[in-house]
């Protein structure tokens, strides 16, 4: 079986990024798809760093990011994490530059910024409105040029945890149906967000969190799992992302009698309020009937002209054109609010280390914390490639620690067989619902209960569902018997993760009683710095998540009213 | 509700003698994508069909396929466009297929590969590159490519001549001699000015049709 000193898991941007870092060393990736299909190139928008390249923003710096980044998440973020994001960010965007990532240029010949939400000024560098597709093209290119060995179309299923420290994982080979162990002294985890788990969501279909969940089935802690960013603009019908790059460049939201509602809800900050309160606001003008049929709003382009459109926005016109049959040139695209990041995620240390050693973390599927309760737009790219690198070289700095390196050889066959012996049950199993009903049931549920807006009496039924769900899965069939590119067994084996993640995410919004950033409770509209300024912990058990809190670092921004 | 028939490619190389096609009856609605339901023959009927999909948006290049004779990306395919009559759903053709919808694109990544698909710098680190907006925005076309294959898979010199690089390698390897900050130079040049490199072109041009993350 293979081995390696250190495996990454997700070949998206975070987790090329720690490869790279690692690159001298004995190090593969595993990626249940080609890394360039990874969602990390459904990144629009940009990626922030305190340049200062925009005329406006001569005096941003590296603080001030860090202030709209706190104030952003709702004073719940980790201050020392984000101050370390905000700091390396500027050096990492240079090297992606030096690397040959294709920034958009303002006039200077620099790399071009714009305006992003909750931004104090403009600092979102750009590829146009493919920005992730640009980062992800530079990282994988690097990765070629450093000859970094990637399993592709591996599936992981499970972490393996031997001798009180992580010894590999187990997957499954998807074209053949081959189910491996594999052996590494260091495991880092980058595989995203958990999007699949919504009705609703921009994700990427594959973005199911289940890499992170079965790290959670061994001892790894979650954090934060109820703060679920929903974006503002969704295209309306299918929930493929609108960049808030549209809203940077001028875009209107309004409701069905043409009024530009947001001067009631952020009447300075207007469309460019932070994501949360855009959202809640385009979801409470189409609760109150002045949306178009009860689904949507109008986001207008049409004032900024046909030339800027072209050169700012080719993607999202494109898009608009091609599933909704809108030119933003001549018509308002019709956009609603939907799930797009997972806040929370595998609690890691400013390194990228878990709480199991020899585990680390990086990217959405970990939570710093540098979000808090609300992402800004332009820091997820960003936080892909300065905790990747960090992760990278905590990883290496762990090993040179380590005694008694190499594949823990009984630990890892009990592991395989142990996958091995639960695949070939399903697959022999010939009674029983099939997965596709009990993924669907989820999604709705959590669309349904666990959304935008929060209350006790539903998120209690929210739960309940989950959990009835959860035995249910256990006795669910495959009725796709091979086990060549099976995609029916592929995600029935998933699935129970994806329950356990929904679990956590219900339990966690249930128990944190107030209102703060995306995780808003009609029941408690309001936040609660005395109670609640802590973040929730979740750990596994066999009858289901236990939660626990620990405080927020805070190093020199009091939590204050947040108005925009 | 109304239905559309999906006549849909089968094939399991470990398994079957030979291709066939299976029909399905999928329902459709304003804006279905061929993507969408090709995912609800797996949830509903038959989850043993095979194909590739990740972001479901047009950006990520999973999901090319050769539909009613054209190549397309399945997730920005709507059915209702493909008219009334049946829909044949068919793998990238001149590839080996995996299972399926699933090809073999172990050749046409090797090829990216050879073409040295990265920047080659005199330098790295401090503040980066100066380049102008124009140089900048002369390589947006390039940059818009997905690597697909739906090129590869659709060009006559790839299929007759295997060491050529085809399509998509070529076109990344311009996206860097096109690029300022690149000195890769005359070291680039070679790795495509061979017999059976860029000269091998027959232009033919199948590949300016075959585009699928184009409109």
């Amino acid at each position: 079986m293979p081995y390696h000193r250190i495996l990454v898991v997700g070949a998206g941007l975070a987790g090329l990024r720690a490869a790279i870092e690692t690159s001298f060393e004995d190090v593969a990736v595993l990626s249940r798809i080609h890394p360039l299909r990874s969602h990390s190139v459904a990144a629009q928008g940009g990626i922030n760093a305190a340049l200062g390249n925009h005329p406006e923003g001569r005096d941003d710096n590296s603080e001030k990011h860090a202030f709209d980044t706190i104030k952003g998440g709702d004073y719940i973020t980790d201050q020392d994490a984000v101050e370390l994001l905000t700091t390396l960010g500027p050096k990492r965007i240079y090297e992606l530059e030096s690397w040959g990532c294709p920034f958009s240029r303002n006039g200077e010949g620099k790399i071009a910024q714009r305006q992003f939400g909750g931004a104090g000024f403009p600092r979102a560098c750009f590829a146009a409105d493919r920005s992730g597709r640009a980062v992800m093209d530079t990282l994988y290119e690097q990765s070629i040029k450093r000859g970094i060995r990637v399993y592709e179309e591996w599936l992981m299923l499970d972490l393996i945890v031997s001798g009180g420290r992580c010894s590999g994982v187990v997957a499954m080979d998807m074209v053949s149906g081959r189910v491996s162990a594999f052996g590494a002294d260091a495991v880092i985890v980058a595989t995203g967000g958990a999007g699949g788990v919504y009705a609703r969501s921009t994700n990427s279909y594959i973005n199911t969190g289940s890499a992170a969940a079965f790290c959670y089935r061994r001892g790894a802690v979650l954090k934060d799992m109820e703060f679920v960013q929903f974006h503002p603009t969704s295209l309306f019908p299918n929930n493929v992302l609108i960049s808030e790059a549209v809203r940077a460049e001028g875009g209107q939201l309004l409701d069905r009698e043409g009024a530009r509602f947001m001067s009631r809800f952020a009447p300075v900050a207007m469309e460019l309020a932070p994501r949360d309160i855009v959202a809640r606001s385009i979801q409470a003008v189409i609760d109150q009937g002045h949306g178009f049929e009860n689904a949507y709003v109008h986001l207008d382009v049409r004032h900024i002209g046909e030339e800027k459109i072209t050169e700012r926005l080719p993607a999202v016109r494109e898009i608009a054109m091609q599933f909704a049959g809108v030119d933003p040139v001549e018509k308002p695209i019709p956009v609603q609010p939907a799930q797009h990041y997972t806040m929370g995620g595998l609690e890691v240390d400013s390194s990228g280390a878990t709480t199991i050693p020899g585990l680390f973390a990086a990217g959405e599927c970990a939570c710093v914390s540098v979000h808090g309760a609300n992402r800004l737009g332009g820091n997820s790219l960003l936080e892909t490639i300065v905790f990747g690198q960090l992760a990278g070289a905590a990883a290496l700095r762990y090993l040179q620690g380590l005694e008694g390196t190499g594949p823990h050889g009984k630990a890892l066959e009990d592991a395989e067989a142990e996958v091995e012996r639960h695949v070939e049950a399903l697959l022999s199993r010939d009674d029983g619902e099939r997965a596709a009903v009990i993924r669907e049931e989820m999604k709705r549920v959590m669309s349904d209960k666990l959304g935008i807006f929060r209350e006790k009496g539903t998120m209690q039924a929210g739960l309940e569902k989950i959990r009835e769900l959860k035995e249910r899965v256990k006795k669910a069939q495959v009725g796709a018997k091979g086990r060549r590119f099976n995609l029916e067994l592929m995600s029935t084996l998933e699935l129970p993760a994806m329950l356990e993640l929904s679990e956590a995410i219900a339990a966690g919004a249930l128990s944190r009683s107030e209102s703060r950033g995306a995780h808003f409770r009609l029941d408690h509209p309001e936040r609660d710095d005395v109670n609640w300024l802590k973040h929730t912990i979740a750990r596994w058990t066999s009858s289901g998540v236990s939660l626990g809190c620990k405080p927020v670092v805070i190093t020199q921004w009091q939590p204050e009213a947040r108005r925009y | 509700m109304d239905s559309v028939q999906l006549s849909v490619f089968r094939f399991d190389p470990e398994t079957d003698k030979e291709p066939r096609y299976c029909d399905y009856q999928v329902p459709v609605k304003e804006g279905t994508t061929l993507l969408e339901g090709l995912l609800w023959i797996v949830d509903n009927f038959d989850g043993s069909l095979s194909f590739r999909y990740s972001c479901r948006e047009a950006i990520c290049g999973a999901c090319g396929l050769f539909v009613n004779g054209k190549y397309r990306l399945a997730c920005k395919t709507q059915i209702r466009e493909l008219g009334n009559g049946e829909v044949v759903v068919r793998p990238l053709p001149h590839l080996a297929v995996i299972k399926d919808l699933v090809v073999d694109l172990d050749r046409f990544w090797e090829k990216y590969r050879a073409i040295h698909p990265y920047l080659i710098a005199d330098r790295s680190g401090g503040q980066g590159f100066y380049q102008s907006h124009r140089d900048r925005q002369s390589l947006e076309e390039m940059l818009n490519c997905i690597l697909c294959g739906c090129c590869y898979s659709g060009c006559p010199t790839v299929q007759t001549n295997p060491r050529y690089p085809g399509p998509a390698a070529l076109l990344k390897s311009y996206r860097f001699v096109a690029d300022t900050r690149d000195k890769g130079g005359v070291e680039r040049l070679r790795l495509v000015a061979s017999e059976d490199g860029v000269w091998r072109c027959q232009t033919s041009l199948n590949c300016t049709e075959t585009v699928a993350s184009k409109p």
